[in-house]
């Protein structure tokens, strides 16, 4: 076929107009030329499915968190301590997005609450639709809280919605003042930035001052929390801010009497 | 890195649109890219040629609108156009948490032969 024509020969001829067969057709190019306009977002179907969830959360009172960062931030980590520290409050489950490995589910089940699993092989993110299947298999079972930790990595998590309530990215004192800085997309719409590893602080030279100034100019909506999974400093804030968010249980009367 | 997802989606739907319309070719393709969408141009690039490659999308041009970041100020009722990391209202000086554009990812026209 003619690359330019469309017209039905074998080979790809020169086009200079120098044809060396017959059309048999009038060829003009610029009027066979026409514009076709689209004007659609090429993210319609994962934002179309996001909403789906959200409205799944919605309709079951779940208060859905996706948690980004680079890899080995401490997702894990603060999901597990979360869930040991709230266990009695709340009623708390998970989807963990990994590419190959299916430890962090096992992590998250032993610190007590459902984990699905979503291996995504070569895909370095989580999408809607994947979230969406999960969400078949965690059932009937009654959620307040969910926590889905994403892949870990800072780019692509951005583009997709999960239909999550509240954005988290947690990053640590390891990784460097300027982190905000490189990864403008993902930390822009935060509600909640989580420095992480505080124990190390001193250890590794972490610049507190200009962490948090580049933070600040990097995500103006979120919520800023220093904390350690490990020691536990600093969760408390952490737990406040879950509280404000998450649904209140019908079985705990607002007020007694 | 999801510029092939999101170029697979860009060629799936040119040749879609194309073939409705009854052309044999798919000549250029516009798009228009936000400046905090996280889409790396060359990238994105690379990947359309790939994917378009021995479609009738193969060899198309592939033409890249920036989108800037767009905030709005309430305390001052305007929008401004700005970049990423800075959302500070050129009025007031207050910091905008409010972004309305800059995130786009659209496919905003096709030509065809
Ligand atoms: N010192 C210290 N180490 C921590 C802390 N939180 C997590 N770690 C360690 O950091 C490593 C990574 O933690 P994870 O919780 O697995 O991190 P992640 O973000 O889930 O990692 P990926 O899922 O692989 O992206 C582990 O060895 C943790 O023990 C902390 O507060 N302090
Ligand atoms: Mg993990
Ligand atoms: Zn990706
Ligand atoms: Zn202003």
């Amino acid at each position: 076929m003619c690359d330019h024509c469309g017209c039905s020969t074998p080979a790809p001829h020169a086009h200079g107009h120098a044809h060396d067969h017959d059309h048999s057709h009038a060829h003009d190019h610029d009027e066979e030329r026409k514009t076709i306009a689209l004007h659609q977002s090429l993210m319609a179907k994962n934002d179309r499915l996001a909403e789906q969830n959200r409205g799944f959360f919605k309709g079951r009172g779940i208060l859905a968190l996706n948690l980004v960062s680079s890899p080995g931030s401490g997702k894990t980590a603060l999901i597990e301590a979360t869930l040991r520290a709230l266990k009695d409050e709340f009623r708390m489950a998970t989807i963990v997005g990994d590419l190959a490995t299916d430890n962090d589910a096992r992590r998250l089940r032993a610190a007590g609450a459902p984990a699905i699993q979503i291996t995504t092989g070569a895909v370095c993110h989580l999408d809607a639709h994947m979230v969406q299947h999960a969400l078949e298999d965690l059932g009937d079972a009654p959620v307040d809280i969910l926590f889905i930790e994403n892949v870990g990595n800072l780019v692509c998590p951005s583009s997709f919605d999960l239909g999550e309530r509240l954005r988290v990215v947690v990053t640590s004192v390891t990784e460097g003042e300027d982190k905000p800085l490189k990864y403008p997309a993902i930390f822009q719409n935060a509600d909640a930035v989580v420095v992480n590893k505080i124990d190390l602080a001193d250890a590794v030279g972490f610049a507190r001052e200009t962490a948090l100034a580049n933070l600040k100019a990097a995500a103006p909506r979120a919520r800023l929390f220093e904390i350690s999974a490990r020691t536990g400093a600093g969760l408390d804030a952490w737990h406040a801010f879950l509280r404000e968010h998450a649904p209140r249980r019908p079985a705990q009367p607002r007020e007694a009497g | 890195m999801h510029e092939f997802g999101i170029a697979e989606t860009i060629v799936q739907t040119a040749l879609d649109a194309a073939r409705a319309h009854g052309a044999a070719r798919v000549d250029v393709v516009r798009v228009r890219i936000g400046d905090l969408s996280g889409v790396v141009e060359e990238a994105l690039r690379f990947a359309f040629e790939s994917i378009a490659d021995g479609t009738p999308a193969g060899g198309a041009r592939l033409e890249i609108e920036r989108a800037p970041v767009r905030c709005y100020c309430s305390s001052c009722g305007v929008e401004f156009a700005t970049a990423p990391l800075d959302y500070q209202c050129p009025a007031c000086g207050a910091i905008s948490g409010d972004v309305r554009g800059g995130r786009e990812m659209d496919l905003v026209s096709i030509e065809v032969s």
